[in-house]
């Protein structure tokens, strides 16, 4: 291991720090401005990401709080597979139905999760699927009403992870 | 071409409601993985699901990388006749993949 | 995800592991012997027991367990000619669902052409290999697990047996390496799982850890996997040096285990965090 010499005078070891960071940043620049991607692509989505998709599905409709109950099980064991459903209160009458049901989180890279289309030939506005989730986070469900409204529920979900994992990363 | 498992009850009563359950044998590679020498991993998911009940859709969805690997769903649907459901799944590099299933109704 | 799988040659001579069984056994009783650290037989729990209500689901239905996915790709491949022989294995096997009954249940079992244990995964590539005149399904293969997996389906419900005297200084193998220190946590698995199981680590309760379910669908690999990935993850977790697949420090252990559990019921394919 470079660099541990005890008999160094501290100064010296100081500047063969400082070097190597000035290296580390140049390198680190120059790799920003060949890749300029890199730089804007997020390792995670944020509370704002997740508004934002919402935004785009419910637009300037009054998004309601109700009608909607997500499940998803309040402490779960394992972030790649974690059960998920989605039921609304509704006829499912060709008059009143759920049009769609559409699933967003806030910490993922991406917030959407899914966006199913349903019509009166449902029965019964329900889904069940199984999510990813990376972290502990709120996930909020979504259901667009064939009247035009929109009605949500939202869940804070704990992620466990487990003890002996297989990647040491 | 990819398994799938179908759950549809084989019989069913006119005007009743079933639940449907469909699970395909995929990876759902998120896109957003890294090798250990720090190569991306490109994304390969399922994006396309639809069911149709004697050739008429009574179902979709669109999965995003957060649907976990070998995507399952449920979904249910009002028993109108006897026929066929058929299920297609699609997505990323071309996949492709179709199960069909039958059901009585009376 | 590195090199997960490896070909190896067939085991040949003695192996240190094999001596220092012969050693145990020497020291210990011909019999074997339940010692104070084993967990005793009637509080033994699958780790089924210790899931949420969610999983749990997951592996009973059918149609809802990811695992069964490969019990259909396995019996395809079991009825797919193969190999210079030209023979599937159900033209020798004849319908896995009667002649495969419990045959899950009893591995690993003992070789008398090798004079040692063989788990189901060499089991299948010596057939391959000796009887249809195939090359050997990679550890971890998509095909390997998929038969492996369509055997111990099989099996499904049927109690582990492990009463083959040959068996001996192969299990005394196994419970030597499950109780010895190693890795840099200076650990031995007996210390979780017989000592401590029930209790928490990192949230997490700590299963006693037999192998019932196998080859299984674990929520951590998001795919099926065979008793060796697993013990490999517990090595890894443990910061102990892995052994490559396919090492009769595995088969040791694996033999072990299963004779832990014998009596317990099988439940492959399980479904497990």
């Amino acid at each position: 291991m470079a660099g541990k010499r005890i008999d160094q005078p501290r100064r010296k070891r100081r500047q063969v720090a400082t070097r190597r960071d000035a290296l580390r940043s140049a390198g680190a620049i120059a790799a920003g401005v060949a890749f300029p991607t890199l730089w804007l692509r997020r390792a995670a989505a944020t509370p704002a990401d997740m508004r934002a998709a919402i935004a785009k599905v419910v637009g300037d409709a009054k998004l309601n709080v109700g009608r909607v109950k997500l499940e998803i099980p309040p402490l779960v064991e394992n972030g790649n597979t974690v059960p998920c459903t989605v039921s609304v209160d509704s006829p499912m009458t060709p008059e009143a139905y759920v049009k769609a049901i559409h699933v967003f989180n806030e910490k993922n890279p991406q917030p959407n999760v899914i966006s199913a289309r349903l019509s009166p030939r449902a029965g019964r506005a329900s889904i069940a699927t199984r999510i990813r989730l990376t972290d502990t986070q709120t996930v909020v469900a979504i259901a667009e009403m064939s009247d035009g409204s929109f009605w949500s529920d939202s869940i804070s979900v704990i992620i466990t992870l487990g003890a002996c994992l297989e990647n040491l990363i | 071409m990819a398994s799938a498992l179908i759950n549809v009850p084989a019989k069913a009563k006119r005007g009743e409601i079933i639940a449907i359950k469909t699970l395909i044998s995929h990876h759902m590679e998120t896109g957003f993985r890294h090798t250990e020498t720090g190569v991306p991993i490109p994304r390969d998911i399922v994006t396309r699901f639809v069911a149709t009940y004697n050739g008429e859709e009574i179902f979709s969805a669109q999965f995003y990388p957060a649907i976990a690997a070998n995507p399952f769903i449920t979904f249910s649907t009002v028993a109108t006749e006897s026929g066929t459901f058929e299920f297609q799944w699609s997505g990323d590099n071309g996949f492709a993949a179709t199960e069909q299933a039958k059901i009585i109704v009376e | 995800m590195g090199a997960l799988h490896r070909d190896l040659p067939p085991r040949q001579g003695r192996t240190f592991v094999q001596i220092a069984a012969i050693v145990v056994v020497a020291l210990l009783r011909s019999t074997l012997p339940v010692l104070t650290g084993d967990i005793p037989v009637d509080k033994r729990r699958s780790t089924y027991e210790q899931m949420s209500a969610d999983t749990k689901a997951m592996q009973d239905e059918d149609t809802a367990n990811p695992g069964m996915l490969w019990v259909l790709d396995g019996d395809v491949a079991w009825r797919t000619r193969t190999g210079a022989a030209g023979r599937s294995c159900a033209d020798c096997h004849g319908e896995a669902s009667s002649t495969m009954k419990g045959v899950a249940a009893r591995y690993p079992a003992f070789d008398a052409n090798r004079g040692a244990p063989v788990n189901i995964e060499e089991r299948i590539n010596i057939c391959r290999t000796e009887h249809q005149r195939a090359p050997v399904l990679a550890f971890e293969s998509k095909e390997l697990l998929a038969l492996s997996v369509y055997v111990a389906r099989q099996s499904r419900g049927m109690p582990i047996e492990s009463s083959d005297d040959r068996l001996t200084p192969f299990i005394s193998a196994g419970r030597y390496i499950f109780e010895r220190r190693q890795g840099q946590l200076n650990l031995a698995c007996v210390h979780c799982h017989s000592d401590n199981w029930g209790q928490k680590l990192a949230g997490i309760p700590i299963p006693q850890g037999h192998p019932t379910g196998y080859p299984l669908y674990r929520l951590e690999w998001q795919t099926l996997g065979s008793l060796q990935r697993r013990l490999r993850n517990c090595l890894i977790g443990m910061r102990a040096e892995i052994y490559p697949y396919g090492a009769p420090e595995y088969v040791a252990l694996e033999t072990f285990l299963m004779w832990r559990a014998r009596g317990m019921p099988m439940e492959s394919p399980a479904v497990r965090p």
